[in-house]
């Protein structure tokens, strides 16, 4: 028993559910960590190419590090990139607090890349240990006409048999790395050999954890300079994963709002 | 070895722990949630500053400290304080990691239960002791049941509530022990616990001394992740063909079994064959050879030797045993959507990747799981369960559930949203085939016709029995009499000793008329009781009692070489006065018959333990059914008693087992049932040669 080939396997296995039950998926490409993993299984699946486009919705906002890592790896991988850029924040909700109405730029972002090329599914790097809303998600996730996540209405979904059809104009979410938590992801990167943004490795003492917007994302206390020293950290930390990123811990419903508006 | 290296290997050898995922499920607010809290914050896995978090928010929503807010993580959850949605969380036991899968336990909300349990390799069953069992707790056993799971632990909660009064929980456990027994689900262990106070969660406390078991996280700790399926026969369900370069991959997961390059398979429903050319996988590896077999579990590409026709939906299968093409199939299904499930409706049927058009033909033993009475309806409502035949469109690839778990479970759905699921419980046609399969190996190996048609009957009797026993696990015991009758082609039989057991069924058959020859074997050494009782019932019941006596020149032989009570000096003496007196006589009963009714259960003795619903003689080729099997010995006579049914005035005497007079005697209240048969006997075996009993370790019968 391999714990990472069995996470693997099973990826794989929503990879290729996706791609064969939804006629125009594209990969949500967010140059982290964890849509890094995704992009490698995605090779995995279809034996060394991805066959769908990758997006990657731009706020305008990223790391410098990210934008070069994005245009060195569209190339080197073979993707059909795809970027949209975000709406200005005048255009979302002001009723948002300030980090949250930041990142809700990105819903506004896929809400344009949804009606510019039709997706009829997206394939979203969303874990569930990441933050307990994303806990109660659904493998395949229908959204409403607006991208919404109805919570209250989810269908049942088991044994592997996934709900796969869209009313149209509306998009499911897929989510293949949803059973994986933060030291999978690293222990498979590590064995994998992935590449990664240099961001996440320990820097004066600091770390990124998690990378978003560079104005609303924070590094934390760490000396972890390598991935094994990140699994080591892993181990040992009480530190949740998201501690710096600002627009999870604004107010106690900050990010549910964010999500069932259509956030990640 | 540096602290580095040192500690990585640690960290890394979590990759190696085994991980189990157990889902928490009862009746709304019994303590789901509160308990995952509780484990958490006990085993110090919760991250920093989520205590404190929990405790703001539970202050903005006005109360003291709810643990269930750590996954409750909804504001409507929150407000109303009620789990909506199945969530899961990791932690580290001492042995394992664990997924917890918290489960809602609102009626309404039961389709996110399932969506939770059928994840999960274990279950633990939550009570409130105030309350004890409720529709919740009943319908959520009844579906654990049903999606597979049968690792199941019973926390009775909240015993602060009951002053952790010892005769309470007792009480609760002893309600819940007869409901799960009823679908054979027997729990690994019943804890008595406080998840608001902590008492029993992590550690035993002083509250309840009289509490020896194990704690929740003890039990936790025991539960395995499910039984990899590498020793089940290949299936692959083909999720798609790629064409690359032009090569061909088949792309699927390894359900059950294993595969090898060069494997001989069989593509199903078409009944293609071919050869296995290549495991193809990416990255090309770099430090060997390109992958040459593959596991359960693995989610693979192929190249076949042929250009035989594959598509989405089939299934790549051992050659040597194929799952049937199937054009209607039996299944008991439960269902979900609010539009309930009738007769004549048009439904997409998922079984592993196919899909097709079916229509529901048939609908019996609906029952509302929270009070397991069959409502006989011809719809299935929401959250009911049923059983179903679906006529297919197109031929699609199945095995039976108790054949193959993955590829023996379908899912319908409506409109494209997921409605129900359920298990094959038959299929059209499959014993046939199955059975022709195991003939035509036979044949090769050069078999002589007679050993090749036996082997055929025994072959598909085993499938039979094994499908009635999976069938019949969950009726009560007239319908299962009724049901066996109806699957039985030909005379069916049930023998009588009029023993409690004997007299329940016979009571069970002439009240409901179902069409069974009744017979008895009389010895000629019967209690006096017996035949009172004997003439009573046929009086009381209106019925015709077959009695089969033993054969004049076998007794008169018997009694010249042994003596008139020869049978107490040695083992062979009473097996040969066994022999005579019932052995011969039942082979008489049962000439000719297909089926055969008798009084077993399993908790008779050891050596009865293994008995199911259905089992096979072999010898006789025939189906036996024992319709109390699962019942215990209270049950039977709290039934009798309420329904007037005469019993053997010896068994208040003590009596529980009745046979022959000289060969039985009461038994003292600690010893076992069957202990005053033939008690001067030492090795322990209470058995005539009647039955054939399941083999059992340590234990031939």
């Amino acid at each position: 028993m391999d714990r990472l080939d069995d996470l693997e396997a099973q990826s794989i296995f929503i990879f290729r559910e996706a791609y064969a039950r939804l006629k125009h998926v594209a990969l949500l490409w967010s140059l982290g960590k964890d849509s890094n993993v995704m992009i490698w299984i995605a090779r995995k699946a279809f034996f060394g190419r991805v066959p769908f486009p990758a997006l990657h919705v731009d706020t305008g906002k990223k790391f410098p590090e990210m934008y070069a890592f994005r245009d060195r790896y569209a190339s080197e991988w073979n993707l059909d990139l795809k970027v949209e850029q975000c709406p200005p924040v005048d255009a979302v909700d002001p009723s948002l607090p300030p980090a949250a109405r930041s990142a809700a730029r990105k819903t506004e972002g896929l809400k344009l890349a949804l009606a510019k090329y039709g997706f009829d599914g997206l394939i979203a790097g969303i874990r569930r240990d990441e933050e307990p809303t994303r806990a109660k998600e659904r493998v395949f996730s229908p959204r409403g006409l607006e991208g919404g996540w109805d919570v209250r209405e989810q269908p049942p979904e088991f044994w592997d048999h996934f709900n796969a059809s869209p009313p149209s104009g509306a998009h499911l979410r897929v989510h293949p790395i949803l059973h994986w938590t933060e030291l999978d992801i690293w222990l498979y990167t590590k064995r994998e050999d992935i590449p990664i943004i240099p961001l996440y490795l320990a820097c004066n003492g600091r770390r990124y954890r998690s990378l978003g917007d560079a104005d609303i994302t924070f590094p934390v206390p760490s000396q972890a300079a390598t991935i094994d020293d990140i699994i080591v950290e892993l181990g040992a930390t009480k530190v949740p994963e998201r501690a710096g990123r600002a627009m999870d811990h604004e107010t106690e419903d900050a990010f549910e709002r964010l999500r069932t508006a259509g956030y990640l | 070895m540096n602290a580095v290296t040192q500690n990585l290997a640690q960290v890394r050898s979590v990759n190696a722990r085994p991980l189990v995922r157990i889902v928490i499920v009862g009746h709304v607010d019994h303590g789901k949630s509160t308990l995952i809290g509780r484990l958490l914050y006990e085993t110090k896995s919760l991250p920093e500053g989520k205590f404190e978090t929990l405790k703001a928010a539970s202050a903005r929503h006005g109360k003291t400290f709810e643990w269930s807010f750590l996954l409750d993580a909804l504001q409507t959850e929150r407000e109303q304080g009620i789990t909506l949605d199945t969530s899961q969380i990791r932690f580290r036991a001492p042995s394992r990691d664990v997924v917890l899968i918290d489960a809602p336990g609102h009626a309404e909300f039961l389709r996110n239960m399932i969506t939770g349990a059928a994840q999960a390799d274990a279950a633990l069953l939550m009570i409130d002791a105030s309350e004890g069992v409720r529709d919740q707790t009943r319908r959520h056993g009844y579906l654990l049941h049903l999606l597979g799971i049968s690792q199941v632990a019973v926390v009775i909660n909240k015993m602060d509530l009951v002053d952790f009064d010892e005769t309470r929980f007792h009480e609760v456990e002893a309600d819940i022990v007869d409901h799960l027994s009823q679908f054979a689900l027997s729990p690994t262990a019943i804890i008595p616990i406080s998840a608001r106070k902590g008492d029993g969660v992590t550690q035993r406390t002083s509250s309840m001394p009289w509490y020896n078991g194990p704690t929740v996280l003890e039990v936790l700790d025991r539960l395995s992740p499910a039984k990899p399926l590498a020793e089940l026969p290949l299936r692959i369900p083909v999720q798609a063909v790629y064409k690359f370069d032009g090569r061909r991959i088949i792309a699927g997961r390894i359900e059950t079994g294993n595969i090898a390059v060069g494997d001989a398979v069989t593509i199903m429903p078409r009944g293609t064959t071919a050869r296995v050319q290549s495991i193809e996988s990416w990255p090309a590896s770099v430090d060997g050879p390109a992958p040459q077999a593959a596991r359960a579990g693995r989610s693979v590409g192929l190249l076949l030797d042929s250009e035989a026709f594959v598509d989405r939906g089939d299934v790549i299968a051992a050659t040597e045993s194929p799952p049937a093409a199937v054009t209607r199939l039996r299944a008991r299904v439960f269902w979900l959507d609010s539009k309930p499930l009738s007769v004549g409706d048009m439904i997409n049927v998922r079984l592993a990747t196919s899909e097709g058009v079916g229509t529901v033909a048939l609908i019996e033993n609906a029952v509302d799981p929270a009070n397991i009475s069959s409502i006989g309806a011809t719809t299935i409502g929401q959250n009911q369960v049923g059983e179903i035949e679906v006529v297919l469109a197109r031929p699609i690839a199945a095995d039976l559930y108790a054949l193959n778990p993955r590829t023996g479970r379908l899912v319908l759905d409506r409109a494209g949203r997921i409605s129900g699921g359920g298990l094959v419980l038959s299929i059209d046609g499959a014993e046939h085939r199955k059975a022709k399969t195991k003939a035509d190996k036979h044949a090769v190996a050069v078999a002589p016709a007679s050993a090749r048609r036996s082997d055929r009957i025994a072959s598909a009797l085993a499938a039979k029995s094994k499908r009635l026993a999976f069938d019949l696990a969950d009726l009560g015991p007239a319908e299962r009499i009724a049901r066996f009758r109806s699957e039985i082609d030909g005379k069916l039989v049930f023998t009588t000793s009029f023993g409690l057991e004997d007299q329940v069924i016979l009571h069970l058959i002439a009240e409901n008329g179902i069409d069974v020859d009744i017979a008895t074997l009389d010895t000629g050494r019967l209690f006096e009781e017996t035949y009172d009782l004997w003439a009573r019932t046929q009086r009381l019941y209106g019925v015709r009692i077959r009695a089969l006596y033993p054969h004049a020149d076998g007794l008169e032989k018997l009694t010249a070489q042994h003596g008139i009570n020869g049978f107490y000096d040695s083992r062979d003496a009473r097996m040969a006065c066994c022999h005579i007196r019932k052995v011969e006589p039942l082979n008489r009963a049962l000439d000719g018959a297909a089926g055969w009714i008798v009084g077993l259960r399993a908790d008779q003795s050891g050596d009865r333990r293994g008995t199911a619903a259905v089992t096979v003689d072999e010898e006789r080729a025939l189906l036996k059914l024992s319709p109390l099997f699962d019942w215990k010995r209270d049950a039977v006579e709290s039934f009798a008693t309420r329904n007037n049914v005469p019993i053997n005035p010896l068994h208040a005497k003590r009596f529980l087992s009745i046979g022959c007079a000289p060969c039985t005697r009461a038994v003292a209240p600690d010893e076992p049932e069957r202990a005053g048969r033939w008690w001067w006997e030492a090795d322990g075996k209470k058995e005539c040669g009647l039955h054939q009993l399941p083999i059992r370790t340590g234990s031939a019968s």
